[in-house]
């Protein structure tokens, strides 16, 4: 092989290569975004079914009920507009409190139940999760608006 | 008193940051040796008054001056003095701080350690450094003043944050950020050359020690980090790929990909504009990494201060430092490239593929960790990347890399016969490859494909890594520091990647609910819940479980998880109990209370997670090997007699 020839085919076998792994990466890469909704969005019935997301809003004080001994809770977020009950098995973050801003993540159910895999709780006792926290201003804002 | 003095100090370090960005720079164009000579002076004085602002800082908090905002804020009457001390860099202030003391440090060491460069690139280098430093005293002048005061002061601190709290957490941010700002070393060498218009083999061998002793210091922190996370976090993670670790590691990438870029560099005089143009990303991936984690764009577990205003800073920072460093090399760089032919098959196309590999791993990270705030910016709704993107996004490079990394470390430069070469390495081969089928079949009883890969490339890399080193022992040849760096660094890489590989193929978690006296079997451990009971610590109570692990009958463990609230954030912690062993970790974290005495608890298996922090440690160490290689501590004299041809032969570390 004449040198020129040899580049070539290292620049060709670069290229596939390159061009194989952003590939797999873009179809991974669609598969695997995960969607924020809000409570009003998913009664509104813009969250898909089968599809895995995030759901974040406050924990309903009082809401927060538990078989005794049982790992199985059941809590319901709301963004103050709208509540979506949740129910989740394992133990709960550190942070987890009624009143809190969390999320969940996981997927609905066709009779309006999210069943989460994972809920998250910021270390941060004052926190709110950046989304929550527009859902809720969204929320507020509407109602204002709507007043005036 | 004292915290006026430290603002002070500050400010007149900003001032000697400046006579060390233009003096220099200026004098080395127009050839002003007196102007030149401000260099060291100027980066002695700056290091002295920035060690002097630190200091008082510290002062500070040892005396709980709650007067001043910051301490009163991060630190409380009633924190143990080593965490008080932890508490200087535990939010943004104090840790840009921090940061500015390490550039003042690294600029100190280049002064100090540079003597035998020449006059015009040594002087260029710190005057590099000299801008970066005006920069960040900028920065923590205008945005984020450690030393301002609280008036009235208050009667008590605020504490540091909880998760704080933690000895892995006192080193990790100094050592993180020691690998971090040392990239803006590589940095001001590149850009250096760039203005110089000269770069050589000469050139890569001062870089090349400094760039791996930064490599040291990041692969060192971001391992801490992952311990941290793994144990303080409480739930056995030991990697989330969440922005503030990608925005960590991407620099790491980068370095690693620069080491290699460097190598070729120094002994081939080739690749040069890819040398340059990693040293820019790796520092501007820094940079960018400093920019999420403190501006709040992103949200993360890690990320605690955050304040948009300085976000925007660092953004606008990022601009210029990028945007001038690129289009000095988009001017300079046809300058430096020379045309050096090589084979297909020979050592410059296997550190290319690593550097190529190696790049577009960063890509794919750097896509998935921005991807979110593009969307977001376009308002085309809120979404995040999870951690099955990152996997595969870094796996489909990655794995090609480690394969290739066998083969190349044996490759010889210029051209490599393939016959030798496959000679050398097929019983090595064979025994990867059979042993990585069967073991874990072996031991764990099941296997993936993907399982297999992982150990069958682990043990590549792990035996191709002895094969030199042992044949020369054999031969009673000379074994350099160069040598044992690169494969012990090599060990390391593959050490991880079998940890890695085992443990998340045969991780055990379970959340469970437990009453007193109950036993449950995890991963053929038997755990009993003895009972639970207060316990008060300096600043914290806690509810403290006994579990006793036994395993068919013996004894194997007491483990005491916490679930501590502290005093005055009020803010719960899980402190995860955690056997520790070489072959693997049995990890026990308190949930909640569910009733009746029962609690709920995550207990998990590990199987060799240990591994993953043993492989960055070897690195660590490999780097430190390599670094200090003769060939970099006799650079003086090499430059004195006249330069030599570098002749290498294969094998020879690179």
């Amino acid at each position: 092989m004449t040198p020129r020839r040899q580049r070539m085919l290292s620049v060709a076998i670069v290229v596939i290569g390159v061009a194989v792994a952003a590939g797999f990466a873009l179809r991974a890469f669609n598969e695997d975004l995960l969607f924020f909704y809000s409570p009003s969005q998913i009664v509104a019935g813009e969250a898909p079914e089968n599809r895995t997301f995030r759901v974040g809003g406050l924990v309903i004080d009082g809401s927060v009920e538990r078989e005794p001994g049982s790992l199985e809770v059941r809590f319901v977020l709301t963004d103050n507009a709208h509540d979506v009950p949740v129910s989740y098995s394992g133990v709960l973050p550190d942070l987890f409190r009624e009143g809190q801003g969390i999320i969940a993540h996981g997927q609905i159910r066709p009779d309006g139940l999210f069943v989460a895999d994972t809920v998250l709780a910021k270390h941060d006792e004052n926190y709110m999760p950046p989304e929550v926290a527009e859902s809720l201003k969204e929320v507020h804002q509407r109602a204002s608006g709507g007043e005036t | 008193m004292i915290p006026e003095l430290g603002h002070f100090a500050l400010i007149l370090a900003l001032c000697l940051s400046l006579a060390l960005a233009v003096f220099p720079l200026v004098g080395a164009h127009q050839g002003r040796s007196s102007w030149m000579l401000v260099a060291r002076t100027a980066a002695a004085g700056q290091f002295v008054f920035v060690a002097f602002a630190f200091g008082c800082l510290v002062w500070a908090f040892l005396h709980n001056d709650f007067s001043v905002l910051y301490v009163a804020t991060n630190s409380n009457s009633a924190l143990p003095i080593p965490y008080r001390v932890a508490a200087v860099w535990g939010a943004h202030e104090g840790s840009l701080l921090l940061w500015v003391l390490i550039l003042a440090g690294w600029t100190l060491a280049v002064a100090t350690f540079s003597k035998n460069l020449p006059e015009r690139m040594g002087s260029r280098v710190l005057g590099v450094l000299g801008l970066i430093m005006v920069g960040f005293l900028l920065f923590v002048l205008m945005t984020s003043n450690p030393f301002d005061r609280l008036i009235p002061a208050a009667l008590d601190g605020n504490d540091l944050n909880p998760l704080l709290q933690d000895p892995a957490l006192v080193i990790h941010p100094p050592i993180l950020y020691m690998g971090y700002v040392g990239l803006s070393v590589a940095f001001a060498f590149a850009v250096a050359a760039m203005l110089e218009g000269k770069l050589d083999s000469e050139w890569a061998r001062w870089t090349r020690p400094w760039t791996i002793v930064s490599w040291m210091f990041l692969t060192l922190g971001i391992a801490l980090g992952s311990w941290w996370a793994y144990y303080e976090l409480g739930w056995g993670g030991w990697w989330f790929w969440d922005p503030v670790e990608n925005a960590s590691f991407m620099p790491w990438l980068m370095a690693t990909a620069l080491i290699h870029s460097l190598a070729v560099t120094e002994t081939r005089g080739l690749f040069k504009s890819w040398t340059l143009l990693l040293a820019i990303f790796g520092f501007s991936l820094s940079l960018l990494g400093t920019f999420l984690v403190r501006s709040g764009v992103l949200i993360s577990v890690h990320a605690f201060a955050s304040d948009p205003s300085r976000g925007l800073f660092i953004l606008i920072y990022l601009a210029v430092v990028i945007g001038a460093a690129l289009a000095l090399f988009a001017f300079r760089a046809p300058k430096v490239t020379t045309k050096q032919g090589f084979r297909l098959l020979s050592r410059e196309t296997f550190l290319l593929s690593n550097n190529i590999l190696l790049v577009a791993a960063t890509a794919l990270i750097l896509q998935g960790t921005l991807y979110p705030l593009f969307m977001d910016a376009l308002a085309l709704g809120k979404v995040s990347v999870g951690p099955p993107y990152f996997n595969s996004a870094f796996l489909a490079p990655v794995l090609p890399l480690l394969l290739l990394l066998g083969f190349g470390m044996h490759a010889a430069w210029i051209r490599q016969d393939q016959q030798s070469l496959l000679k050398r390495l097929r019983g090595v081969a064979i025994v990867a490859l059979a042993a990585g089928v069967v073991l874990p079949w072996a031991v764990f009883d099941s296997t993936k494909l993907l399982t297999v890969i992982g150990c069958v490339l682990g043990l590549w890399v792990l035996l191709s890594s002895l094969i030199e080193p042992l044949a020369r022992l054999r031969d009673g040849k000379r074994l350099t520091r160069g040598l044992v760096g690169m494969s012990v660094a090599h060990i390391g890489v593959a050490v991880c990647v079998l940890g890695v590989t085992i443990t998340s193929a045969y991780n055990i978690e379970t959340d469970l609910g437990v009453e007193p006296g109950e036993t449950v079997t995890v991963g053929g451990y038997d755990f009993t819940f003895q009972g639970i009971r207060r316990v008060e610590g300096p600043n914290y109570s806690a509810d403290e479980a006994d579990v006793r692990i036994t395993r068919d009958g013996e004894f194997v463990a007491e483990l005491k998880p916490q679930k501590r609230v502290y005093r005055v954030q009020k803010s719960p912690m899980t402190e995860a109990g955690i056997d520790g062993r070489m072959g693997r970790d049995l990890f026990v974290a308190l949930g909640d209370p569910l009733g009746g005495g029962a609690w709920s608890m995550r207990i998990q298996y590990k199987p060799l997670v240990r591994f993953i922090w043993i492989g960055a440690i070897l690195m660590t160490l490999g780097g430190g090997l390599a670094a200090s290689d003769r060939r970099y501590r006799v650079a003086v004299r090499h430059r004195e007699r006249e330069k030599e041809p570098v002749g290498v032969p294969a094998g020879e570390p690179a």
